[in-house]
């Protein structure tokens, strides 16, 4: 075998001010991991959520008395979206930067000259693009199902896009944190999964007793649904602001913890 | 000759309280291959982490091309191109991708020509649309070599790059590190194979429990520590050395048959004429003698055992 040694002069290197071409190949490189693994990225978590709408939606929904004027089976189709977005946002954020350290890939990011706030922007845009097209794709197949209108479509996609980066931030921050694939999946299925189901993602808190509405308020969850809902139908279980604001909040907690971890180089570099 | 690399006073101590680098000091001059010898543990891929950012060293500075490595670190690394020691990259992707990768992430515009041009050069054009999982080990590591250069470093860290490596692979990265010195482009390698840096290094610094412990030219360091050997084929076979050689640092090898006398090739008097009339004086004849130098990897030894 014969190596054709060919070289030419390097040019001298040019430093940049914004590392474009770094984001992008991040980018671009995270959404091909996607494609190329369609069934996990996106197929499974639709079929799941379809089989929601089936069940919840058609079949046991339409048992069930309408909220707010909403027939249950729409009623639940923000919620549905938001356990989908979160689960996924967390997870795609998390796989992100944990596969590249702990298959030793991370040598080639921290060698090279990106900072850490378009490493940063490049992993979580990613997942964060992934989210949001689940959560379309989602919407396009409950709107299959039950019947969906949203009264106000940029909020929803404004919810949508906040709560997928505020989220895949947070996975971001267990994949640095995480050593080991179990620590990965504890937060979304033994945290996150309950809080979405607690946070009123089939039911309004008006129907629980005082105490456990009260102890619902806690539930950082039911502010993005709620949220999310009133997108779709004009009323929810608290006012929007309070839902922009928690999750405006969430996403600012995130980027400060992100920022530090990255200035330290906690569990980054040696 | 300018300085591609500057390394003053560098420290690294772990969390663990382990010193992997105590006080190195270095300078890299601009297009010169530089081997980095050292056993096992001895510091050497820290202190390339460190200059190419992996690794933060607890004090002392790392200046690239003039560019000071934590203050203006996106100078500093554009300039650099690292081929680890361990072949790390994403599996299921094919040759082709992984290497326009690692030239955008250095913040390069794409240059389908130039990732055409290295891959020819790592011969892996053909293999381009292979997923790097079906590639033998050979090729994957050249996968590694071609990434690295996917943004026209100017200067090269190669951390064991020809480990694994059949002899033939072997020798044509040799060929392709020449090359790329000769295009202007730094070398700095660590190897197991004192023969690489014997064969390609113009300088060579040896490091041994995170201390730079020699730098040296290549040729100096082979004269400087180099010793000589003497080696005499015998007439007549000897059960002993002779009483009177004693005193001589001598030593009796095949099975009695030849003498070899170590000696200090740089000295005033080696002592080699001193020798030879006292062996004739004492009878002992031979029919054939020859000399030969220290090897790099001797001297690699002494220095190590030394230190």
């Amino acid at each position: 075998m014969t190596i054709h040694s060919n070289v030419t002069k390097p040019p001298p290197t040019q430093p940049v001010r914004f590392n474009r071409h770094g984001v992008w190949a991040i980018y671009k490189f995270e959404m091909a991991r996607a494609l190329r693994t369609l069934w996990q990225s996106f197929l499974a978590p639709v079929i799941s959520t379809a089989l929601y709408f089936v069940v919840f939606g058609s079949a046991i929904g339409s048992r069930m008395e309408a909220i707010d004027g909403t027939s249950y089976g729409s009623y639940i189709v923000p919620g549905l979206i938001m356990l989908s977005v979160l689960t996924q946002s967390v997870s795609n954020g998390s796989f992100s930067i944990f596969m590249p350290q702990f298959s030793g890939t991370i040598y080639e990011l921290l060698s090279a000259p990106i900072s850490a706030f378009e490493a940063v922007l490049a992993y979580v845009g990613a997942a964060a693009t992934k989210s949001v097209v689940l959560g379309l794709i989602i919407l396009g197949t409950a709107s299959l199902i039950v019947p969906v209108e949203i009264q106000h479509p940029l909020w929803m996609l404004g919810f949508l896009v906040l709560t997928s980066v505020a989220f895949s931030l947070f996975g971001f921050i267990l994949g640095i944190w995480g050593q080991t694939f179990e620590q990965l999946q504890f937060v979304p299925s033994l945290i996150l999964t309950p809080l979405t189901f607690l946070g009123g993602s089939f039911y309004s808190i008006d129907m629980l007793p005082p105490f456990w509405r009260t102890v619902t308020l806690f539930n950082p969850v039911l502010y993005l649904i709620s949220g999310f809902r009133w997108s779709f139908f004009g009323t929810s279980d608290l006012g929007v602001g309070w839902s922009l604001l928690m999750t405006s909040l969430f996403l600012l907690v995130c980027l400060a913890i992100v920022s530090w971890m990255f200035k330290t180089g906690y569990r980054l570099r040696s | 000759m300018p300085t591609a690399l500057s390394i003053s006073n560098l420290n690294k101590v772990y969390d663990g309280g382990l010193q992997a680098l105590t006080d190195v000091s270095l300078e890299i001059r601009k297009g010169e291959i530089f081997a980095l010898l050292g056993p096992n543990g001895a510091g050497k891929t820290t202190l390339i982490s460190a200059v190419c950012g992996i690794v933060s060293p607890t004090s002392g500075s790392i200046k690239v091309n003039g560019n000071d490595a934590a203050k203006n670190f996106r100078a500093a690394r554009a300039a650099i191109g690292l081929v680890p020691q361990e072949i790390s990259t994403d599996m299921f992707e094919p040759v082709q991708s992984t290497v326009a990768f690692s030239r955008g992430l250095f913040g390069r515009a794409p240059d389908p020509k130039h990732i055409e041009k290295v891959l020819r050069q790592t011969a892996l054009w053909e293999k381009r649309k292979d997923r790097i999982m079906t590639l033998s080990g050979g090729m994957k590591r050249r996968v590694m070599i071609a990434k690295a250069l996917a943004h026209e470093p100017e200067i090269l860290f190669l951390d064991e790059p020809t480990a694994g490596v059949d002899v033939e692979l072997r020798r044509s990265m040799w060929d392709v590190v020449r090359e790329l010195r000769r295009s202007g482009v730094t070398i700095i390698l660590t190897t197991h194979y004192i023969e690489e840096a014997e064969e390609m290094a113009d300088r060579i610094g040896v490091i041994s429990n995170g201390k730079l412990i020699v730098v040296e030219d290549k040729t100096t360091l082979m004269q400087k520590l180099g010793r000589k050997r003497l080696s005499l084929q015998l007439q007549e076979h000897l059960e002993q050395l002779p009483g009177e050689l004693e005193t001589w640092p001598l030593e009796l090898a095949g099975d009695g048959w030849e003498l070899h006398y170590d000696f200090d090739a740089n000295a005033e008097d080696s002592g080699v004429p001193a020798l030879l009339n006292k062996i004739s004086g004492l009878g002992i004849s031979f029919k054939d003698l020859n000399t030969s130098q220290s090897s790099l990897e001797e001297i690699f030894v002494g220095l190590v055992n030394k230190n």
